[in-house]
């Protein structure tokens, strides 16, 4: 939960700073696509996706409850050009010793205006996820993430998440066999909060083996000012085909802190398939480390070295709704703790109007 | 941390348990998924299905079905977040509305 909170003040910090120019463009890009859109195409009609759900966390005998909700827009404008959004939204209520304390929370998470320049090069800009790993890009949103804490090194290379400039990205060749992404970014006032506000700049490259379902990527972002850190990443994910097991991994380095973090997950499909009572069962685990060779306040890992080694088990419900539950173990010499945590979370997906 | 390096070993054999238990069968994942598409979309054009079949898992689960009329901006979203091929991203729309 103190990750929790501490993510959420570092939102709160860069959501205050952006929030109004962030509206405003957001305004202009809605009105924009509410204008445009009717004219292209029958499936391009903007979408509305997202999910909302409700969370607890049991950290030391303390459960805090958290219903939210994190909508988002993609709204395609000239056949090349689109606009895409993500807010989130969240209240959090927390024991206080006589009742609960509430804190409220919403921010855009990003609102970037993308355009395929070519078959290889997307060209964006506006406030972006940051593409240093692949915890932020893919797997951050609460419909997707099995666990509902982020993992612990997620910080690194990627501050608070998010970005504020362009990026170039595109696929750079690809046949049936092998398929080489990269994606490149600039960021003015850095969202990183290692880097504490600053230019930054960075990119990924990621191979993708289709037939065995195998990826390989690296990242490195560095701060423009200041320190001039570096961070490198590392990541590999495997989803062998025709089973229902998938493993993801990744592994982070900055000046003072390192750490990685691997998933796994098995959907017990096998039994009855995925509608069956226990097909619609998945345990995941994931286990994590972070390895500390300097104190350094500003990178947003622990001080200390950290191990965790989390347990949870979802259940798909039909309808979009998925059940989370999960238990970590947390070991670091500041002491060890439990957390338990639940959730409930509806996917939803549908066009932003009717169709005729 | 001892217990730790237990946890990962079990984790590794869990693993190459489950891969070699399922990739001898073809699992009910995979039907079930494909039965589905078929009620949801028409029959396969081109490499769509296998271009989806092979990309649109990775990172969560592959959509239920959706309207026709939102086909087109999932796939624009996807090829930006995923940075598919333009090539792909085309016969996975086809695949979605032939
Ligand atoms: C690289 C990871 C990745 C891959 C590969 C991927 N997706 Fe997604 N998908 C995402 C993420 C992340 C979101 C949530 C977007 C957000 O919240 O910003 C998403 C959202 C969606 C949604 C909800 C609507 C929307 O546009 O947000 C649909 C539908 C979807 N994906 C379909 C697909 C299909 C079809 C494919 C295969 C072409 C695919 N995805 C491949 C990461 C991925």
């Amino acid at each position: 939960m103190a990750l929790f909170v501490k993510t959420l003040k570092l939102y709160q910090l860069r959501s205050r700073q952006k929030r109004g120019v962030c509206v405003r463009w957001l305004h202009i890009a809605l009105a924009a696509s509410l204008l445009f859109s009717p004219l292209v195409y029958a499936q391009n009609t903007p979408l509305i996706s997202g999910g909302v759900g409700f969370f607890t966390s049991t950290n030391g005998g303390n459960t805090t409850y958290i219903p939210a909700i994190s909508p988002l827009i993609q709204a395609p404008i000239t056949k090349r050009l689109q606009v895409e959004s993500r807010a989130y939204l969240l209240d959090a209520f927390f024991p206080n010793g006589k009742g609960y304390d509430t804190s409220h929370f919403v921010a855009l998470t990003y609102l970037q205006a993308s355009y395929f320049a070519n078959p290889h090069v997307t060209v964006v800009g506006g406030l972006f996820l940051s593409p240093f790993g692949t915890y932020t890009e893919r797997l951050s949103p609460i419909w997707i993430s099995n666990f509902q804490d982020a993992p612990l090194i997620v910080p690194i290379g990627t501050g608070t998440g998010a970005g504020l400039g362009g990026m170039l990205r595109g696929n750079a060749y690809s046949n049936g066999k092998v398929s080489i992404d990269y994606t490149a970014y600039f960021s003015a006032r850095s969202a990183n909060q290692q880097f504490n506000a600053s230019r930054s700049t960075g990119f990924r490259v990621n191979a993708y083996l289709p037939k065995p379902r195998l990826e390989m990527g690296v990242s490195y972002g560095r701060l423009l000012q200041g320190t001039n850190a570096n961070a490198v990443g590392f990541h590999v994910w495997w989803l062998p085909p025709n089973t229902a097991f998938k493993m993801r991994s990744e592994y982070a380095h900055t000046t003072h802190v390192q750490g990685y973090w691997f998933e796994t997950d098995y959907r017990l499909s096998r039994f009855g398939g995925t509608e069956s009572i226990v097909g619609r069962l998945e345990p995941v685990f994931r286990m994590q480390q972070t390895f500390r060779n300097a104190p350094d306040a500003t990178d947003g890992l622990s001080a200390q070295n950290t191990q965790r080694a989390d347990f949870g088990l979802d259940y798909y419900l039909p309808h979009n709704v998925r059940i989370n539950t999960s238990y970590s173990r947390q070991f670091s010499a500041s002491g060890n703790r439990n957390i338990w945590q639940t959730g409930i979370v509806y996917r939803f997906l549908f066009p932003a109007w009717r169709g005729k | 941390m001892k217990i730790f390096k237990w946890i990962l070993l079990w984790q590794i054999l869990v693993a190459s348990f489950v891969v070699l238990a399922q990739s001898s069968t073809t699992s009910a994942t995979q039907t079930s998924r494909s039965q589905k598409q078929q009620v949801q979309k028409q029959p396969p054009v081109n490499d769509g299905e296998r271009i989806f079949t092979q990309n649109c898992s990775r990172c969560h689960n592959a959509p239920d079905g959706f309207s026709p009329r939102i086909a087109g901006s999932v796939v624009r979203h996807m090829r930006v977040r995923a940075n598919l091929s333009e090539k792909d991203a085309q016969a996975v729309l086809r695949f979605f509305n032939p």
